[in-house]
């Protein structure tokens, strides 16, 4: 198949379809991996592993597609990382009581800062931190979102309904915080 | 909570995934209910507070460049055949074996100096790394008034490069070789699907003829000609190469 395409044809249709969401590629690389360094190893392993297995693309979707593969570039990557790294990275213990927690006032979500937010988001688990990156930050569909996690629609409501509550709870935790400390 | 809607509607119908009818139904329990009212409120707020951080990491410049060059690699090894490609690295060692025993061959006299048969066995790691990268191409033109100047600057001499399109010779494009401060070039050709390798570097010694061997099935071609020696590598069965050599040679 790769024979029967020229090759600038080729590359020409993977610029047009694949390469306008190199930001996309790389913001969730960015995200998911929690520095940059490593953002650029898996958005850029992501993108060379895009273009090998470009002439399978069949759809008409290039950044469902292109993201589907950045997010197991990602798992390959984290299973190689020491596995300290990743349990460490959420205490359910401390969250048990999310939902039953009393609900965050508007008032106090408003008012977090973008660094409060970043680090909030960055504290939640990778499960959790990939839906809420693809609704909130490229607006994806509920749709979109199982086609790339590759799991049922449910499983994508679910995740969102508690990814959200964690986050507002680390905010407001956050912003409590700080009022401590200041006030 | 039972008589509260369920979270998941809830988002969804903050992220308007509901159909109509659901859509409605829940507002009116919102009308009715202060916590899940709330609720939504505050999810708002959420939502508001994150549009507002400016979460997206954009890709930085260099990466960009950078990833640009590796898709570059990547790129030009796909005009040939995917078998062809995955052999190379045998195939090469294979190659690079004959053409370093031809050249032995042809330097036998030259070649008495120590100094001079470490160079070669220089080039020839250097090629078989570049070759063991996916690296074939440095630049990438079939144009041989983009390829030959490609090289001023970056060669103390310059190689020949033929446009041979009207003999069903593509060209694909050129590369360097570097060893030990001397500079080499590698031109690429194209038959069909046959990738040819032209090695050439200056050479002190008179003209000789191309000489062949086959190496593995893989065919060879040496020769010496204006203070230049040359070696054309490739899978090309070889009466085709010998052709070859004579179009680029007339």
């Amino acid at each position: 198949m790769a024979n029967s395409t020229p090759s600038a044809e080729r590359i020409a249709r993977f610029e047009a379809i694949v390469v306008p969401h190199l930001d996309a590629a790389y913001n969730l690389a960015r995200w998911m991996t929690r520095n940059a360094s490593d953002g650029e190893d898996v958005a850029q392993e992501a993108m060379l592993r895009a273009f090998r297995f470009f002439d399978g693309f069949r759809g008409d979707d290039g950044r469902v597609w292109l993201l589907t593969i950045v997010r197991n570039t990602y798992l390959t990557w984290v299973r190689r990382q020491i596995p300290q790294q990743n349990s460490a990275e959420f205490d359910e213990r401390l969250h048990t009581d999310i939902e039953t927690a009393f609900t965050p006032e508007s008032d106090l979500l408003r008012k977090a800062t973008g660094e409060q937010v970043r680090r909030a988001i960055g504290n939640l688990p990778a499960e959790y931190r990939e839906v809420i990156l693809m609704r909130e930050i490229e607006q994806m569909s509920y749709k979109e979102i199982a086609a790339i996690t590759q799991s049922p629609l449910g499983t994508v409501m679910s995740r969102l309904s508690r990814g959200r509550s964690m986050l507002r709870q680390l905010i407001a935790g956050e912003r409590r915080a700080e009022v401590k400390v200041h006030g | 909570m039972a008589n509260h809607a369920q979270q998941n509607l809830l988002h969804a119908y903050l992220d308007d995934e509901l159909d109509l009818v659901r859509s409605m139904e829940l507002e009116d329990h919102l009308a009715e209910c202060g916590d899940c009212a709330h609720e939504v409120a505050s999810y708002r707020a959420l939502h508001e507070t994150m549009q507002a951080a400016n979460l997206r990491y954009e890709a930085p410049a260099d990466f960009r460049s950078r990833l640009e060059g590796e898709l570059h690699k990547e790129a030009t090894p796909e005009i040939q055949p995917v078998v062809v490609r995955r052999v190379i690295p045998w195939w090469s060692w294979a190659a690079v074996a004959a053409c370093l025993l031809l050249t032995a061959a042809a330097f036998l006299v030259n070649l008495s100096d120590r100094g001079e048969k470490r160079l070669m066995a220089e080039v020839v790691s250097d090629h078989v790394r570049s070759l063991m990268a996916g690296h074939i191409t440095d630049v990438v033109s079939t144009d041989q008034h983009t390829v030959k100047p490609w090289f001023t600057g970056r060669l103390d001499f310059s190689p020949q490069v033929r446009d041979l399109s009207a003999d069903g010779i593509e060209l694909v494009g050129g590369r360097l070789e570097y060893l030990d401060g001397h500079n080499a070039a590698a031109i690429v050709y194209q038959k069909r699907k046959h990738v040819i390798n032209v090695f050439t570097w200056p050479s002190a010694g008179g003209d000789e003829e191309p000489s062949v061997s086959a190496q593995q099935g893989f065919n060879l071609l040496a020769w010496r000609e204006g203070g230049m020696y040359y070696c054309a590598v490739s899978d090309l069965n070889r009466q085709e190469l010998t052709e070859f050599v004579g179009m680029l040679r007339k």
